[in-house]
């Protein structure tokens, strides 16, 4: 199971977004994406869906285009979690869970007790069934956030694509979204996921791919590729780090300036 | 244990509403067939049935049953086509006149009226023009290549706004003596002219429409998703979409050509039953169903009974309608969506 990117080219009118992107993501790896606002993150994580086109290059999953599968197949390979879910209507956990079990039941026919049984492990997976009558908009963001990571386990997909997992997220249900994205990945899913935090992105992630104006300008082991020069660079601002028991710290030194 | 007794307690007070909501019909349906300028006792309906020939009979057979199925058909229709547009456009406050259907069919309608054509001729210019006009809605989103949610509500804006204004011009060509009054009556909507061809005409597609609406609750559910969510999911966001507007937008241009303009309850029945039922889609389209018969059935009879003429059955809704709003929006606001 793998997700192969090579040479996407994306156009936004006559600007470049992404220009010659290469990535690559097989199971059991978590490939953290960073980059600055605008570099391109969420049009590469749109591409690697299929939601978008790229102008140049292909995406191939499981060595065949991703074009040449059908939307509900890709569906059941590979799901994405967004960063939020707009939710007019009071829908509890699990009728939003349920929704993951789409690519599997189709639309026409009422859940079997396979998908109720799918339902009930993702919720299981993520200790959020005690919540499963809940309305899914009286929950904290950091239960929303599982629940739709929920959702995509739901879908039985091995590839989970992340829309900044960790934004709007309090300290400690970031450190505990980290741990259970580390125990996915144990469990042999591939996880990509963009991120603003260069620090979790060590601690969380076995890759790190550093996205500057469209193009690949890092992909590597993340402590390799995300260090204090490099930061400092990437960002635009004045920091290094120090390393204290196998973690990273990122300092800011205002009184320097960025080289 | 909460987790293991809840479903079931749940799908208990599911069977237990739905019920419940069937008898209040059923009885709403009694009373409408009793009521009215020649009361009937329940016993005298039902001899009725068993009778045609009496004058009784002719009331309740002929004058009374057709118009009872008629609002109950109707009240179904508009509510599910209410929730069905509520569920497609992600938002809980919506009309089914959102796209224009009620603009193009009152244009439709009036257009037939001053051509002096004879009244199915009127009816079936209502429900195309309503059509044509959530047709040009769609087909203006797609024109400037916006066809998500946003593009077809302005689409629906505008073709609205043509056709409102194709409106007020045949309104002012109108002969303000005999024309006019007709319109201005026909667009305040009313059941007093429903008589059994009608229903012969639209029941059985009416019946097929709101059927298939309740049917397609996991559908609507998939589609209240963000349009990238959706299409990750592998559902064909675009064409699902434009499947179940023409079929809610078929079932509203129906309803307008037998009934004229019957404001409020696409808006709030769907509310309401999501009150009861939550926000699952595969319960909120039969419940508004059940509870947009029960409403207008309900509201019909009002109509008729209330005074010795006949208030136009679009005013009633249109002022219990406002009034009930009031407790909706109170409601909102209190539950902070």
């Amino acid at each position: 199971m793998s997700l192969v990117a090579q040479g996407i080219a994306f156009r936004h009118g006559e600007r470049m977004v992404l220009d010659g992107v290469n990535l690559r993501l097989d199971a059991g790896e978590v490939v953290a994406l960073l980059g600055i606002n605008g570099a391109g993150k969420s049009t590469l994580l749109r591409i690697l869906l299929g939601l978008l086109t790229p102008v140049a290059g292909t995406v191939t999953l499981d060595d065949r285009p991703l074009a040449a599968w059908r939307r509900r197949a890709v569906a059941r390979r590979m799901a994405y979690v967004p960063q939020g879910h707009a939710a007019p209507f009071p829908f509890t956990v699990n009728q939003v869970v349920a929704l993951g079990r789409i690519p599997q039941a189709g639309l026409g026919r009422r859940l079997s007790a396979d998908d109720a049984h799918a339902i009930a492990r993702s919720l299981e997976r993520l200790h959020i069934a005690p919540l499963a009558n809940r309305v899914y908009t009286e929950l904290s963001g950091g239960e929303r956030q599982r629940v739709l990571l929920a959702r995509a386990l739901a879908q039985d997909a091995s590839i989970l694509l992340m829309d900044e997992p960790l934004t709007g997220l309090d300290f400690g249900h970031q450190l505990r979204m980290i741990e259970l994205i580390r125990g996915l990945a144990r469990d042999g899913y591939a996880v990509l996921h963009t991120t603003h935090r260069p620090d979790d992105a060590v601690q969380g992630s076995t890759r790190a791919v550093l996205l500057e104006r469209g193009r690949v300008v890092a992909d590597g082991v993340p402590r390799e590729v995300i260090h204090g020069e490099s930061m400092a660079a990437f960002y635009g601002v004045a920091l290094d780090h120090v390393d204290i028991d196998q973690q990273r710290f990122f300092r800011y030194l205002p009184d320097r300036h960025p080289r | 244990m909460t987790s293991i007794r809840s479903p079931a307690r749940g799908a208990g007070r599911t069977v237990a509403l739905f019920s419940g909501a069937a008898l209040v019909l059923v009885l709403a349906i009694g009373m409408a067939l009793c009521v009215g300028r020649f009361p009937l006792s329940p016993a005298a309906v039902w001899h009725a049935f068993a009778d045609t020939s009496t004058l009784a009979g002719t009331v309740v057979l002929d004058a009374r049953l057709p118009r009872v199925l008629a609002a109950v058909l109707i009240g179904a229709a508009l509510s599910t086509a209410g929730a069905t547009f509520q569920a497609v456009f992600r938002n809980p406050l919506l009309s089914p006149d959102l796209l224009g259907v009620l603009s193009g069919a009152a244009f439709g309608a009036a257009a037939g009226i001053v051509l002096g054509v004879n009244p199915v001729v009127i009816q079936l210019l209502a429900f195309a023009m309503g059509l044509a006009a959530v047709g040009l809605g769609l087909f203006i989103a797609h024109a400037v290549g916006s066809p998500g949610v946003l593009g077809l509500v302005l689409g629906g804006v505008i073709s609205s706004a043509l056709f409102a204004s194709a409106l007020s011009l045949v309104k002012y060509m109108a002969d303000p003596l005999s024309q006019l009054p007709t319109i201005v009556y026909w667009l305040l909507g009313s059941l007093a002219q429903v008589g059994w061809t009608d229903l012969q005409r639209f029941g059985v597609a009416l019946l097929a429409g709101v059927a298939l609406l309740c049917a397609s609750g996991r559908i609507l559910d998939a589609l209240t998703l963000a349009d990238d969510e959706a299409r990750s999911l592998g559902i064909p966001v675009t064409q699902v979409r434009l499947i179940t507007i023409v079929l809610a937008t078929l079932v509203s241009a129906m309803t307008v050509s037998v009934a004229g303009m019957i404001g409020w309850i696409g808006l709030l029945v769907p509310h309401v039953a999501r009150q009861l039922m939550g926000a699952g889609n595969a319960r909120v389209l039969p419940m508004s169903a059940l509870m947009g018969a029960i409403v207008l059935v309900a509201a019909d009879t009002f109509a008729r009974t209330v005074s010795a003429g006949e208030i136009p059955l679009g005013v009633v809704t249109e002022l219990f309608g406002a009034l009930a709003f009031l407790l909706v929006l109170r409601r909102l606001r209190r539950s902070g969506l």
